[in-house]
């Protein structure tokens, strides 16, 4: 038996207010937006992780990569929206965390000097970047820290854009990945970091730059995932499970109206309507 | 600021923890203030402290279909899985509403990272790289107890690990029931599981923050956590109009932020405050409707002393509380649900479980800490989680009828 609803709960629409973004060969919004429209050429040069000037110069000695990467999208997405970091309430998600320091933890374990290092334990947790951003910002709002292996970038979608309709109140999105090192890298063949921000809010303005929308009951779906068309960019978009979020951007880019498919789960897709 | 209430039902639940496998042997070591702590004896450990390891855990199989799932802290789901009908009840509920339609929000700090340091062990001697038997994806990724848990109970809706440290499970109390209100699931399958691992326990010692006795929470002569693991579950649907006698219900969650230190929460304990404000603004309950607080009592010098601050600052000495880990170690991101699942059966039994291993309250921390088991009928109670990055969270039961 399916309970089928006596009526169907309203749709979910939120409005992108800003976006960061840094992956391999693609340093800001501004550029990655003309990149993924094809005006602007496109190479996967290695990544660049900036230092984490906002945090306190304690903290930022023991910022990793994935500090210094949620950071800086951070930044980039909330400085466009216009809002205040310190009033946002937050949603972080990533396939993993800090893995050079996962790795370092674990070739100590394994040898016969057990001792590792206060930070590179309360490094080690998968909230480390949302501690890090809660002390920069100051924001004391709730902030959600999940994984979902290569689902991550849907499920931190699904959970901020719950948010905002639930709370109605603005959810800064950070999805992001760090690559791994050996022997890791083996058994997680990630090849680069790559960040996306998002300011979502549940108010259109003047700068509102896309609007996203999900029905409830058809928003999971088996239809297949929307590809890239650049093979360069689609690869990308295969490689690092935070760069799942590409067909998105590039509908913010080409300003589009219509349909867009995530992937999710295994054999589970995502669907969203969007519209400039 | 108040939400129109929204409270969602426990329809079933179940714990396993070092005090026992399920409801049943849990009260029952409640009621005799038995707890499960011991020495250390976890794998090659070698630091003095104690732990509440779950007897027969590595006994645990995965079904063959699951076998890439197979780890310590897999295992341990399943086998908090397989307690107290809990297997059957979401099969129920997943036949009710359709199983795209109920969602998995599962706490956990550490996931299948054992795996990893186990696998770090048996690297390769010349080229370095782990054995070929070491699957991360399904076994150490933070997802994986999630991922096992969806399709060990045949669910195809939304999932998600929630990993912030030791809020972790009382966290996605929240998620779920945020994505029940917005219309996408009709059911959640909620839980924390964590499991010893060396991460953790050499972590903690590294901040100094693990005791070499059974922890002692609110004791002034406190000295550390005692680290634990568990795995705790329960199914959340929308509370019917009228709720059965003794039902379980959320009624409130507050969620916060410190924005103080990584590994210290603030000194004034005021992000635990706040937490605990919003899950009774939620509620529509104020601070003279609590019945019983289970403190986030992990036994360290500072955080007993920032948790005493933000209850005293709200409730005096007026409400009975306890931390629950003298008994069942601090069992990280499985014990927002674990504490959860204690204080259903609280409201239930009647029982205010008094904390163990205290010996002398700490005179400076004023609250109403009790050290030994009252009965009592409380209709209301919260359940304080707390955790590293100052992640706060704080869930608000109540008992219909």
């Amino acid at each position: 038996m399916t309970h089928t609803p006596s009526h169907l709960p309203p749709a979910i629409t939120v409005f992108v207010q800003g976006v960061g973004l840094l992956g391999p060969g693609l340093a800001g919004w501004g550029p990655g937006r003309e990149q993924l429209l094809g005006t602007a050429p496109y190479q996967a040069t290695r990544c660049v992780l900036p230092p984490p000037m906002a945090l306190p110069q304690a903290e930022r000695r023991r910022a990793g990569a994935v500090v210094k990467l949620s950071l800086a999208i951070s930044e980039e997405a909330v400085a466009a929206s216009g809002l205040q970091a310190s009033t946002l309430a937050s949603v972080f998600t990533s396939s993993s965390g800090d893995a050079v320091n996962c790795h370092e933890i674990c070739s100590a374990l394994a040898s016969s000097d057990r001792l590792i290092s206060p930070t590179r334990f309360h490094n080690s947790v998968h909230n480390a970047a949302a501690g890090y951003w809660s002390i920069s910002s100051g924001s004391m709002a709730t902030s959600s820290v999940l994984c979902a292996r290569d689902a991550s970038f849907a499920a931190g979608l699904l959970e901020a854009m719950v948010q905002v309709a639930t709370e109605q109140v603005p959810v800064l999105l950070l999805a992001y990945d760090t690559d791994y090192p050996e022997p890791l890298h083996s058994t997680r063949p990630i090849p680069d970091s790559f960040g996306v921000g998002l300011v979502l809010a549940p108010c259109r303005s003047d700068i509102t730059q896309a609007q996203w929308t999900l029905e409830p009951t058809a928003c999971l779906s088996s239809l297949p995932a929307d590809r890239l068309d650049a093979p360069v960019l689609e690869k990308l978009r295969q490689d690092i499970p935070a760069a799942r979020c590409l067909p998105l951007l590039q509908g913010i880019a080409r300003q589009q109206s219509g349909r867009v498919v995530l992937d999710y789960l295994e054999g589970l897709q995502l669907v969203l309507q969007v519209a400039p | 600021m108040a939400h129109p209430l929204y409270p969602l039902r426990l329809s079933h639940f179940t714990a396993t923890s070092c005090l026992g496998r399920g409801l049943t042997e849990t009260l029952d070591a409640l009621r005799a203030r038995r707890g499960g702590l011991a020495p250390c004896n976890f794998d090659t450990v070698d630091l003095p402290t104690f732990v509440g390891e779950v007897a027969g855990t590595d006994d645990v199989v995965l079904p063959a279909q699951w076998a890439r799932f197979d780890c310590r802290n897999n295992r341990l789901a399943l086998l908090g899985l397989q307690q107290d009908g809990f297997e059957a009840a979401v099969a129920e509920a997943a036949a009710r509403h359709g199983p795209q339609r109920v969602g998995v929000f599962i706490g956990t700090s550490t996931s299948g990272i054992l795996q990893t340091e186990l696998a770090y062990r048996r690297r390769d001697p010349h080229s370095g790289a782990l054995p070929a038997d070491f699957h991360y994806g399904t076994t150490h990724n933070t997802f994986s107890v999630a991922d096992f848990t969806r399709h060990h109970l045949g669910l195809t809706g939304p999932a998600v690990v929630v990993s912030s440290a030791c809020s972790s499970s009382a966290k996605v109390f929240a998620s779920a029931q945020r994505m029940m209100r917005a219309g996408l699931i009709d059911a959640a399958v909620v839980g924390g599981v964590d499991s010893l691992c060396l991460t953790t326990l050499y972590g903690f010692n590294s901040l100094g923050l693990i005791s070499e006795q059974a922890c002692r929470p609110f004791d002034a002569a406190r000295n550390g956590i005692s680290i634990g693991e568990a795995a705790a579950f329960a199914l959340l649907e929308r509370a019917p109009a009228r709720p059965g006698p003794g039902d379980v219900l959320l009624l409130g969650v507050g969620e916060t932020s410190d924005a103080h230190h990584m590994s210290s929460p603030h000194p004034d304990g005021l992000g635990a405050r706040l937490a605990m404000e919003q899950a009774m603004a939620m509620a529509g309950l104020r601070t003279a409707d609590i019945d019983y607080i289970n403190l986030h009592g992990t036994a360290t010098q500072s955080n007993d002393a920032a948790e005493a601050k933000a209850v005293a600052a709200l409730f005096g000495t007026g409400v009975p509380c306890s931390s629950t880990k003298g008994a069942t170690g601090h069992t990280l991101g499985a014990a927002g649900g674990l504490e959860a699942v204690v204080c259903a059966l609280a409201l239930q039994h009647g029982l205010l479980p008094g904390g163990i291993n205290t010996r002398e309250r700490d005179p400076a921390l004023p609250i109403h800490y009790l050290t030994d088991n009252l009965e009592a009928a409380p209709r209301h109670v919260l359940s304080n989680s707390f955790g590293f990055g100052g992640t706060n969270c704080s869930l608000l039961l109540g008992r219909a009828g």
